[in-house]
């Protein structure tokens, strides 16, 4: 007797083994079933995204149900590097892409290098649908469009109303925005009223001398490339280098800044803290942030004004990369997603700001408030803040360009290095690009 | 084997003038030679094609890659030799990840190794609920090293971590966990021992197991005290199983990467790359802004002949030390 069970355990791990083994190779071949066509003509389209572009559950059914024979599946990456670095990888690999890729703007000009990879999505039908620099950052020298928009980051300043009380700053948002406009509204009046607001409290006037940088950056207009050649020319730039200079002085000489690496934990933990800062770069989509960071924090309001004029920070595009086996069907449902119809309900769900000239009208979205920041008139404030908005020549080195004065910044900014000594190290590792 | 089986041949043919018929050597019997001499090779085999294929192939292919321009997206480029690891090694950030790799490896290797050894002889006592304990030690080593990362991100929060409020709260300065280089260490290597320690122990444990108890006994009726016991019988004893733990943590240690990613938010290894580790770099050539496999492919072949460097020297300090009286006596022995 004990030996036959002992033989019969034995016998029945080696089967749980096998078994085990045969569902752990299986798994990848059934993933690749699921793109191919079944019997009846079913097909599984997949659409990867990454933090939160506001597509619903709903939304996705409404397509299935007037689409016979589409299911959708969502994949969310958690966050916009993430989604980067599967892209990457599996663009090299030459397989395992979804049926639709989305890209965030900062990376897709490295991707435009490889206009092959991705289907041409241009669609006479479609013209007219985008702001014009939105289609423009997503074609290809050649001509080949290879994303569709979805969201734009046109840049409001949020700020706490409660702490501008205690500090004597006006607290209504068209007195804030009327002090930010004063002396041209430039980003010397921005920094001059945060000295005023720190020389008086104490505390910190912006969360990170990185957000700045973003919102200089993204006014400049051929900031750290040759539009011609796509040689780097960041270095010799003088309006890089002004740019750099005044985000540290105000970040460390006039010390306006938090100190905190944006989107680092520390950073997550002051949005709660006594001496948490007072203003914010607010693009639409950051306004989720605050709100989700500021749980039990009330005061945040909006307003309508921005430091240098318009500014776009982010936003994203929906791809169909070639490799995929229905790129017919992913492109009309990349189509579809980045409709102003759903892109309103998009906004709607998860404040993603479309960048559709439709929507952009639409009275939904004029009409719209936020609750959280004081029941502002976010959709309105985000359309006025989008005019203006030029284009930035972003090239294929634009991302790798600007982590390396992020870097620079961090050092500077959150750990107390010296300004000319990161502004070299930062040269060199751009150096090092070319 | 072959100079016994010559001599009868020879014999054979000698004698093959003779009317005796020759004898013949039947098909079965031939197999029945090479089975002896071929079969144990065919039962080992698996794990060699299997390591052909997984292992030996991606090493030589990484080679090939390493001498050519080779881009993540665009693909094979020209074939430019040894030009891949000249580059690699003048750039800064090489050095640096070789530096933190090392400096990370010798902060989790060595306390873990020797706390390993003392909580294995702890085990190893009479303990009421054995394996309740042994299992507590081997948990945290369940745990996803994700979670862990992300656990002790909060703990070495520069501002608002646990860690700088404990020491705040006792007058010390709070220390730049993610700014200064060796702080940044000291929190990685936490994490790689928090990690491995109940692991290492186990191995050790169960070979302490393996050890007869009758040195014990005979130790102890020579009066030596635990100590002495501990250090001249289990220490020694253990010679095979610490440098077999010794060496899987080399390549491990060598190798870092969860850890050191999953520290602050980017992975990159921080602004400055205080803590970029030679995986990193590797990952962020290959596929960070450079997006170069055949650099890549250099630096991962550079990192493979230090670990062969780093576990020869390990392997030989580790047969000195760990039993340096029992090997002596031994060869007296032999002599």
């Amino acid at each position: 007797m004990r030996k036959t069970t002992r033989k019969m355990w034995a016998a029945a791990a080696g089967v749980t083994g096998i078994a085990l083994l045969a569902t752990a190779c299986s798994s990848d071949a059934g993933d690749t079933e699921g793109e191919d066509t079944d019997e009846g003509g079913n097909i599984t389209l997949t659409v990867a995204t990454f933090n939160e572009f506001g597509y619903t559950d709903e939304m996705f059914e409404e397509y299935e149900s007037s689409h016979p024979g589409i299911t959708i599946e969502h994949k969310k990456a958690a966050t916009s590097n993430e989604a980067r670095e599967n892209l990457n990888t599996r663009l090299a690999a030459g397989s395992g892409l979804s049926d639709i890729e989305a890209i965030e703007v900062d990376w897709l000009p490295e991707l435009l290098q490889y206009p092959d990879k991705f289907v041409d999505l241009t669609d006479p039908e479609l013209d007219g649908r985008w702001l014009d620099w939105k289609v423009a950052q997503a074609t290809a020298p050649s001509g080949e469009l290879i994303g569709y928009g979805t969201d734009i980051g046109p840049e409001a300043i949020a700020y706490r109303s409660d702490l501008f009380a205690a500090a004597g700053l006006p607290t209504d948002r068209a007195e804030v925005a009327a002090l930010l406009s004063e002396n041209g509204g430039g980003w010397d009046q921005y920094f001059k009223v945060g000295k005023q607001y720190t020389d008086a409290t104490g505390k910190p006037w912006f969360d990170s001398a990185g957000a700045i940088w973003q919102g200089m950056i993204n006014q400049i207009e051929e900031p750290y490339e040759n539009p011609d050649d796509n040689s780097i020319i960041a270095v010799d730039n003088p309006d890089v280098k002004a740019a750099y200079d005044a985000v540290v002085q105000a970040s460390v000489g006039d010390n306006l800044s938090a100190h905190l690496q944006q989107w680092s934990d520390d950073w997550n933990a002051k949005f709660q803290a006594e001496d948490a800062f007072a203003t914010m770069l607010a693009p639409g989509w950051m306004l989720g942030v605050i709100e989700g960071n500021s749980a039990g924090v009330t005061g945040w309001d909006i307003a309508d004004v921005f430091p240098g004029g318009a500014g776009n920070w982010g936003g994203s595009f929906l791809t169909v990369p070639a490799q995929g086996a229905h790129t017919e069907e992913a492109k009309e449902l990349a189509a579809w997603l980045t409709a102003p119809e759903q892109q309103l309900k998009a906004y709607a769900s998860k404040g993603t700001f479309p960048s559709q000239v439709e929507a952009q009208e639409s009275p939904d979205l004029l009409g719209s408030t936020n609750a959280f920041f004081n029941n502002a008139p976010a959709g309105e404030i985000l359309v006025n803040r989008s005019k203006g908005i030029t284009t930035v020549y972003k090239g294929p080195n634009f991302f790798a360009v600007n982590d390396a004065f992020n870097n620079a910044l961090v050092e500077v900014d959150v750990n107390g290095g010296d300004p000319a000594a990161q502004w070299d190290a930062a040269v060199q590792a751009i150096n090092a690009l070319g | 084997m072959a100079t016994s089986t010559k001599p009868p041949r020879t014999d054979r043919r000698v004698s093959g003038s003779t009317p005796r018929a020759p004898r013949r050597v039947g098909f079965s019997q031939t197999l029945g030679r090479w089975d002896v001499k071929v079969s144990p090779y065919l039962y080992i085999s698996p794990f060699f094609l299997l390591f052909a294929l997984t292992g030996l192939f991606p090493l030589l292919y990484t080679a090939y890659v390493s001498m050519h321009q080779w881009h993540l997206i665009g693909g094979q480029g020209e074939f430019v030799g040894f030009e891949n690891y000249a580059y690699v090694l003048q750039e800064p950030n090489f050095w640096k990840g070789i530096r933190n790799t090392f400096s990370i490896f010798l902060i989790s290797t060595i306390p873990q190794l020797l706390i390993a050894i003392v909580l294995a002889a702890l085990l190893d006592a009479n303990l009421r609920a054995k394996t309740f304990w042994r299992m507590g030690v081997l948990l945290p080593y369940v745990v996803a090293p994700v979670a862990v990362s992300l656990i002790f991100g909060r703990l070495f929060s520069d501002q608002y971590g646990i860690i700088n409020t404990l020491l705040g709260n006792i007058g010390i300065d709070p220390i730049g966990w993610h700014s200064d280089i060796l702080p940044s260490h000291v929190a990685i290597a936490s994490m790689v021992n928090f990690r491995w320690t109940g692991y290492n122990t186990l191995i050790l444990l169960a070979a302490m197991q393996a050890i007869p108890r009758d040195l014990y006994e005979a130790a102890v009726i020579d009066g030596a005290s635990r100590v002495r016991q501990f250090f001249s019988i289990t220490v020694p004893m253990l010679r095979p199983t610490i440098i077999f733990v010794v060496i899987t943590s080399t390549i491990g240690g060598l190798q870092i990467f969860d850890e050191p990613r999953l520290f602050d938010q980017l992975g990159q290894g921080g602004p400055s790359r205080q803590w970029m580790t030679a995986t990193m770099y590797i990952y962020e050539v290959g596929w960070g802004n450079q997006k170069s496999f055949g650099r890549a492919a250099a630096v991962a072949w550079i990192l493979f002949l230090i670990i062969i460097v780093v576990g020869l020297i390990n392997f030989s300090l580790t047969r000195r030390i760990a039993s340096e009286t029992s090997t002596k006596s031994r060869k007296k022995v032999r002599r």
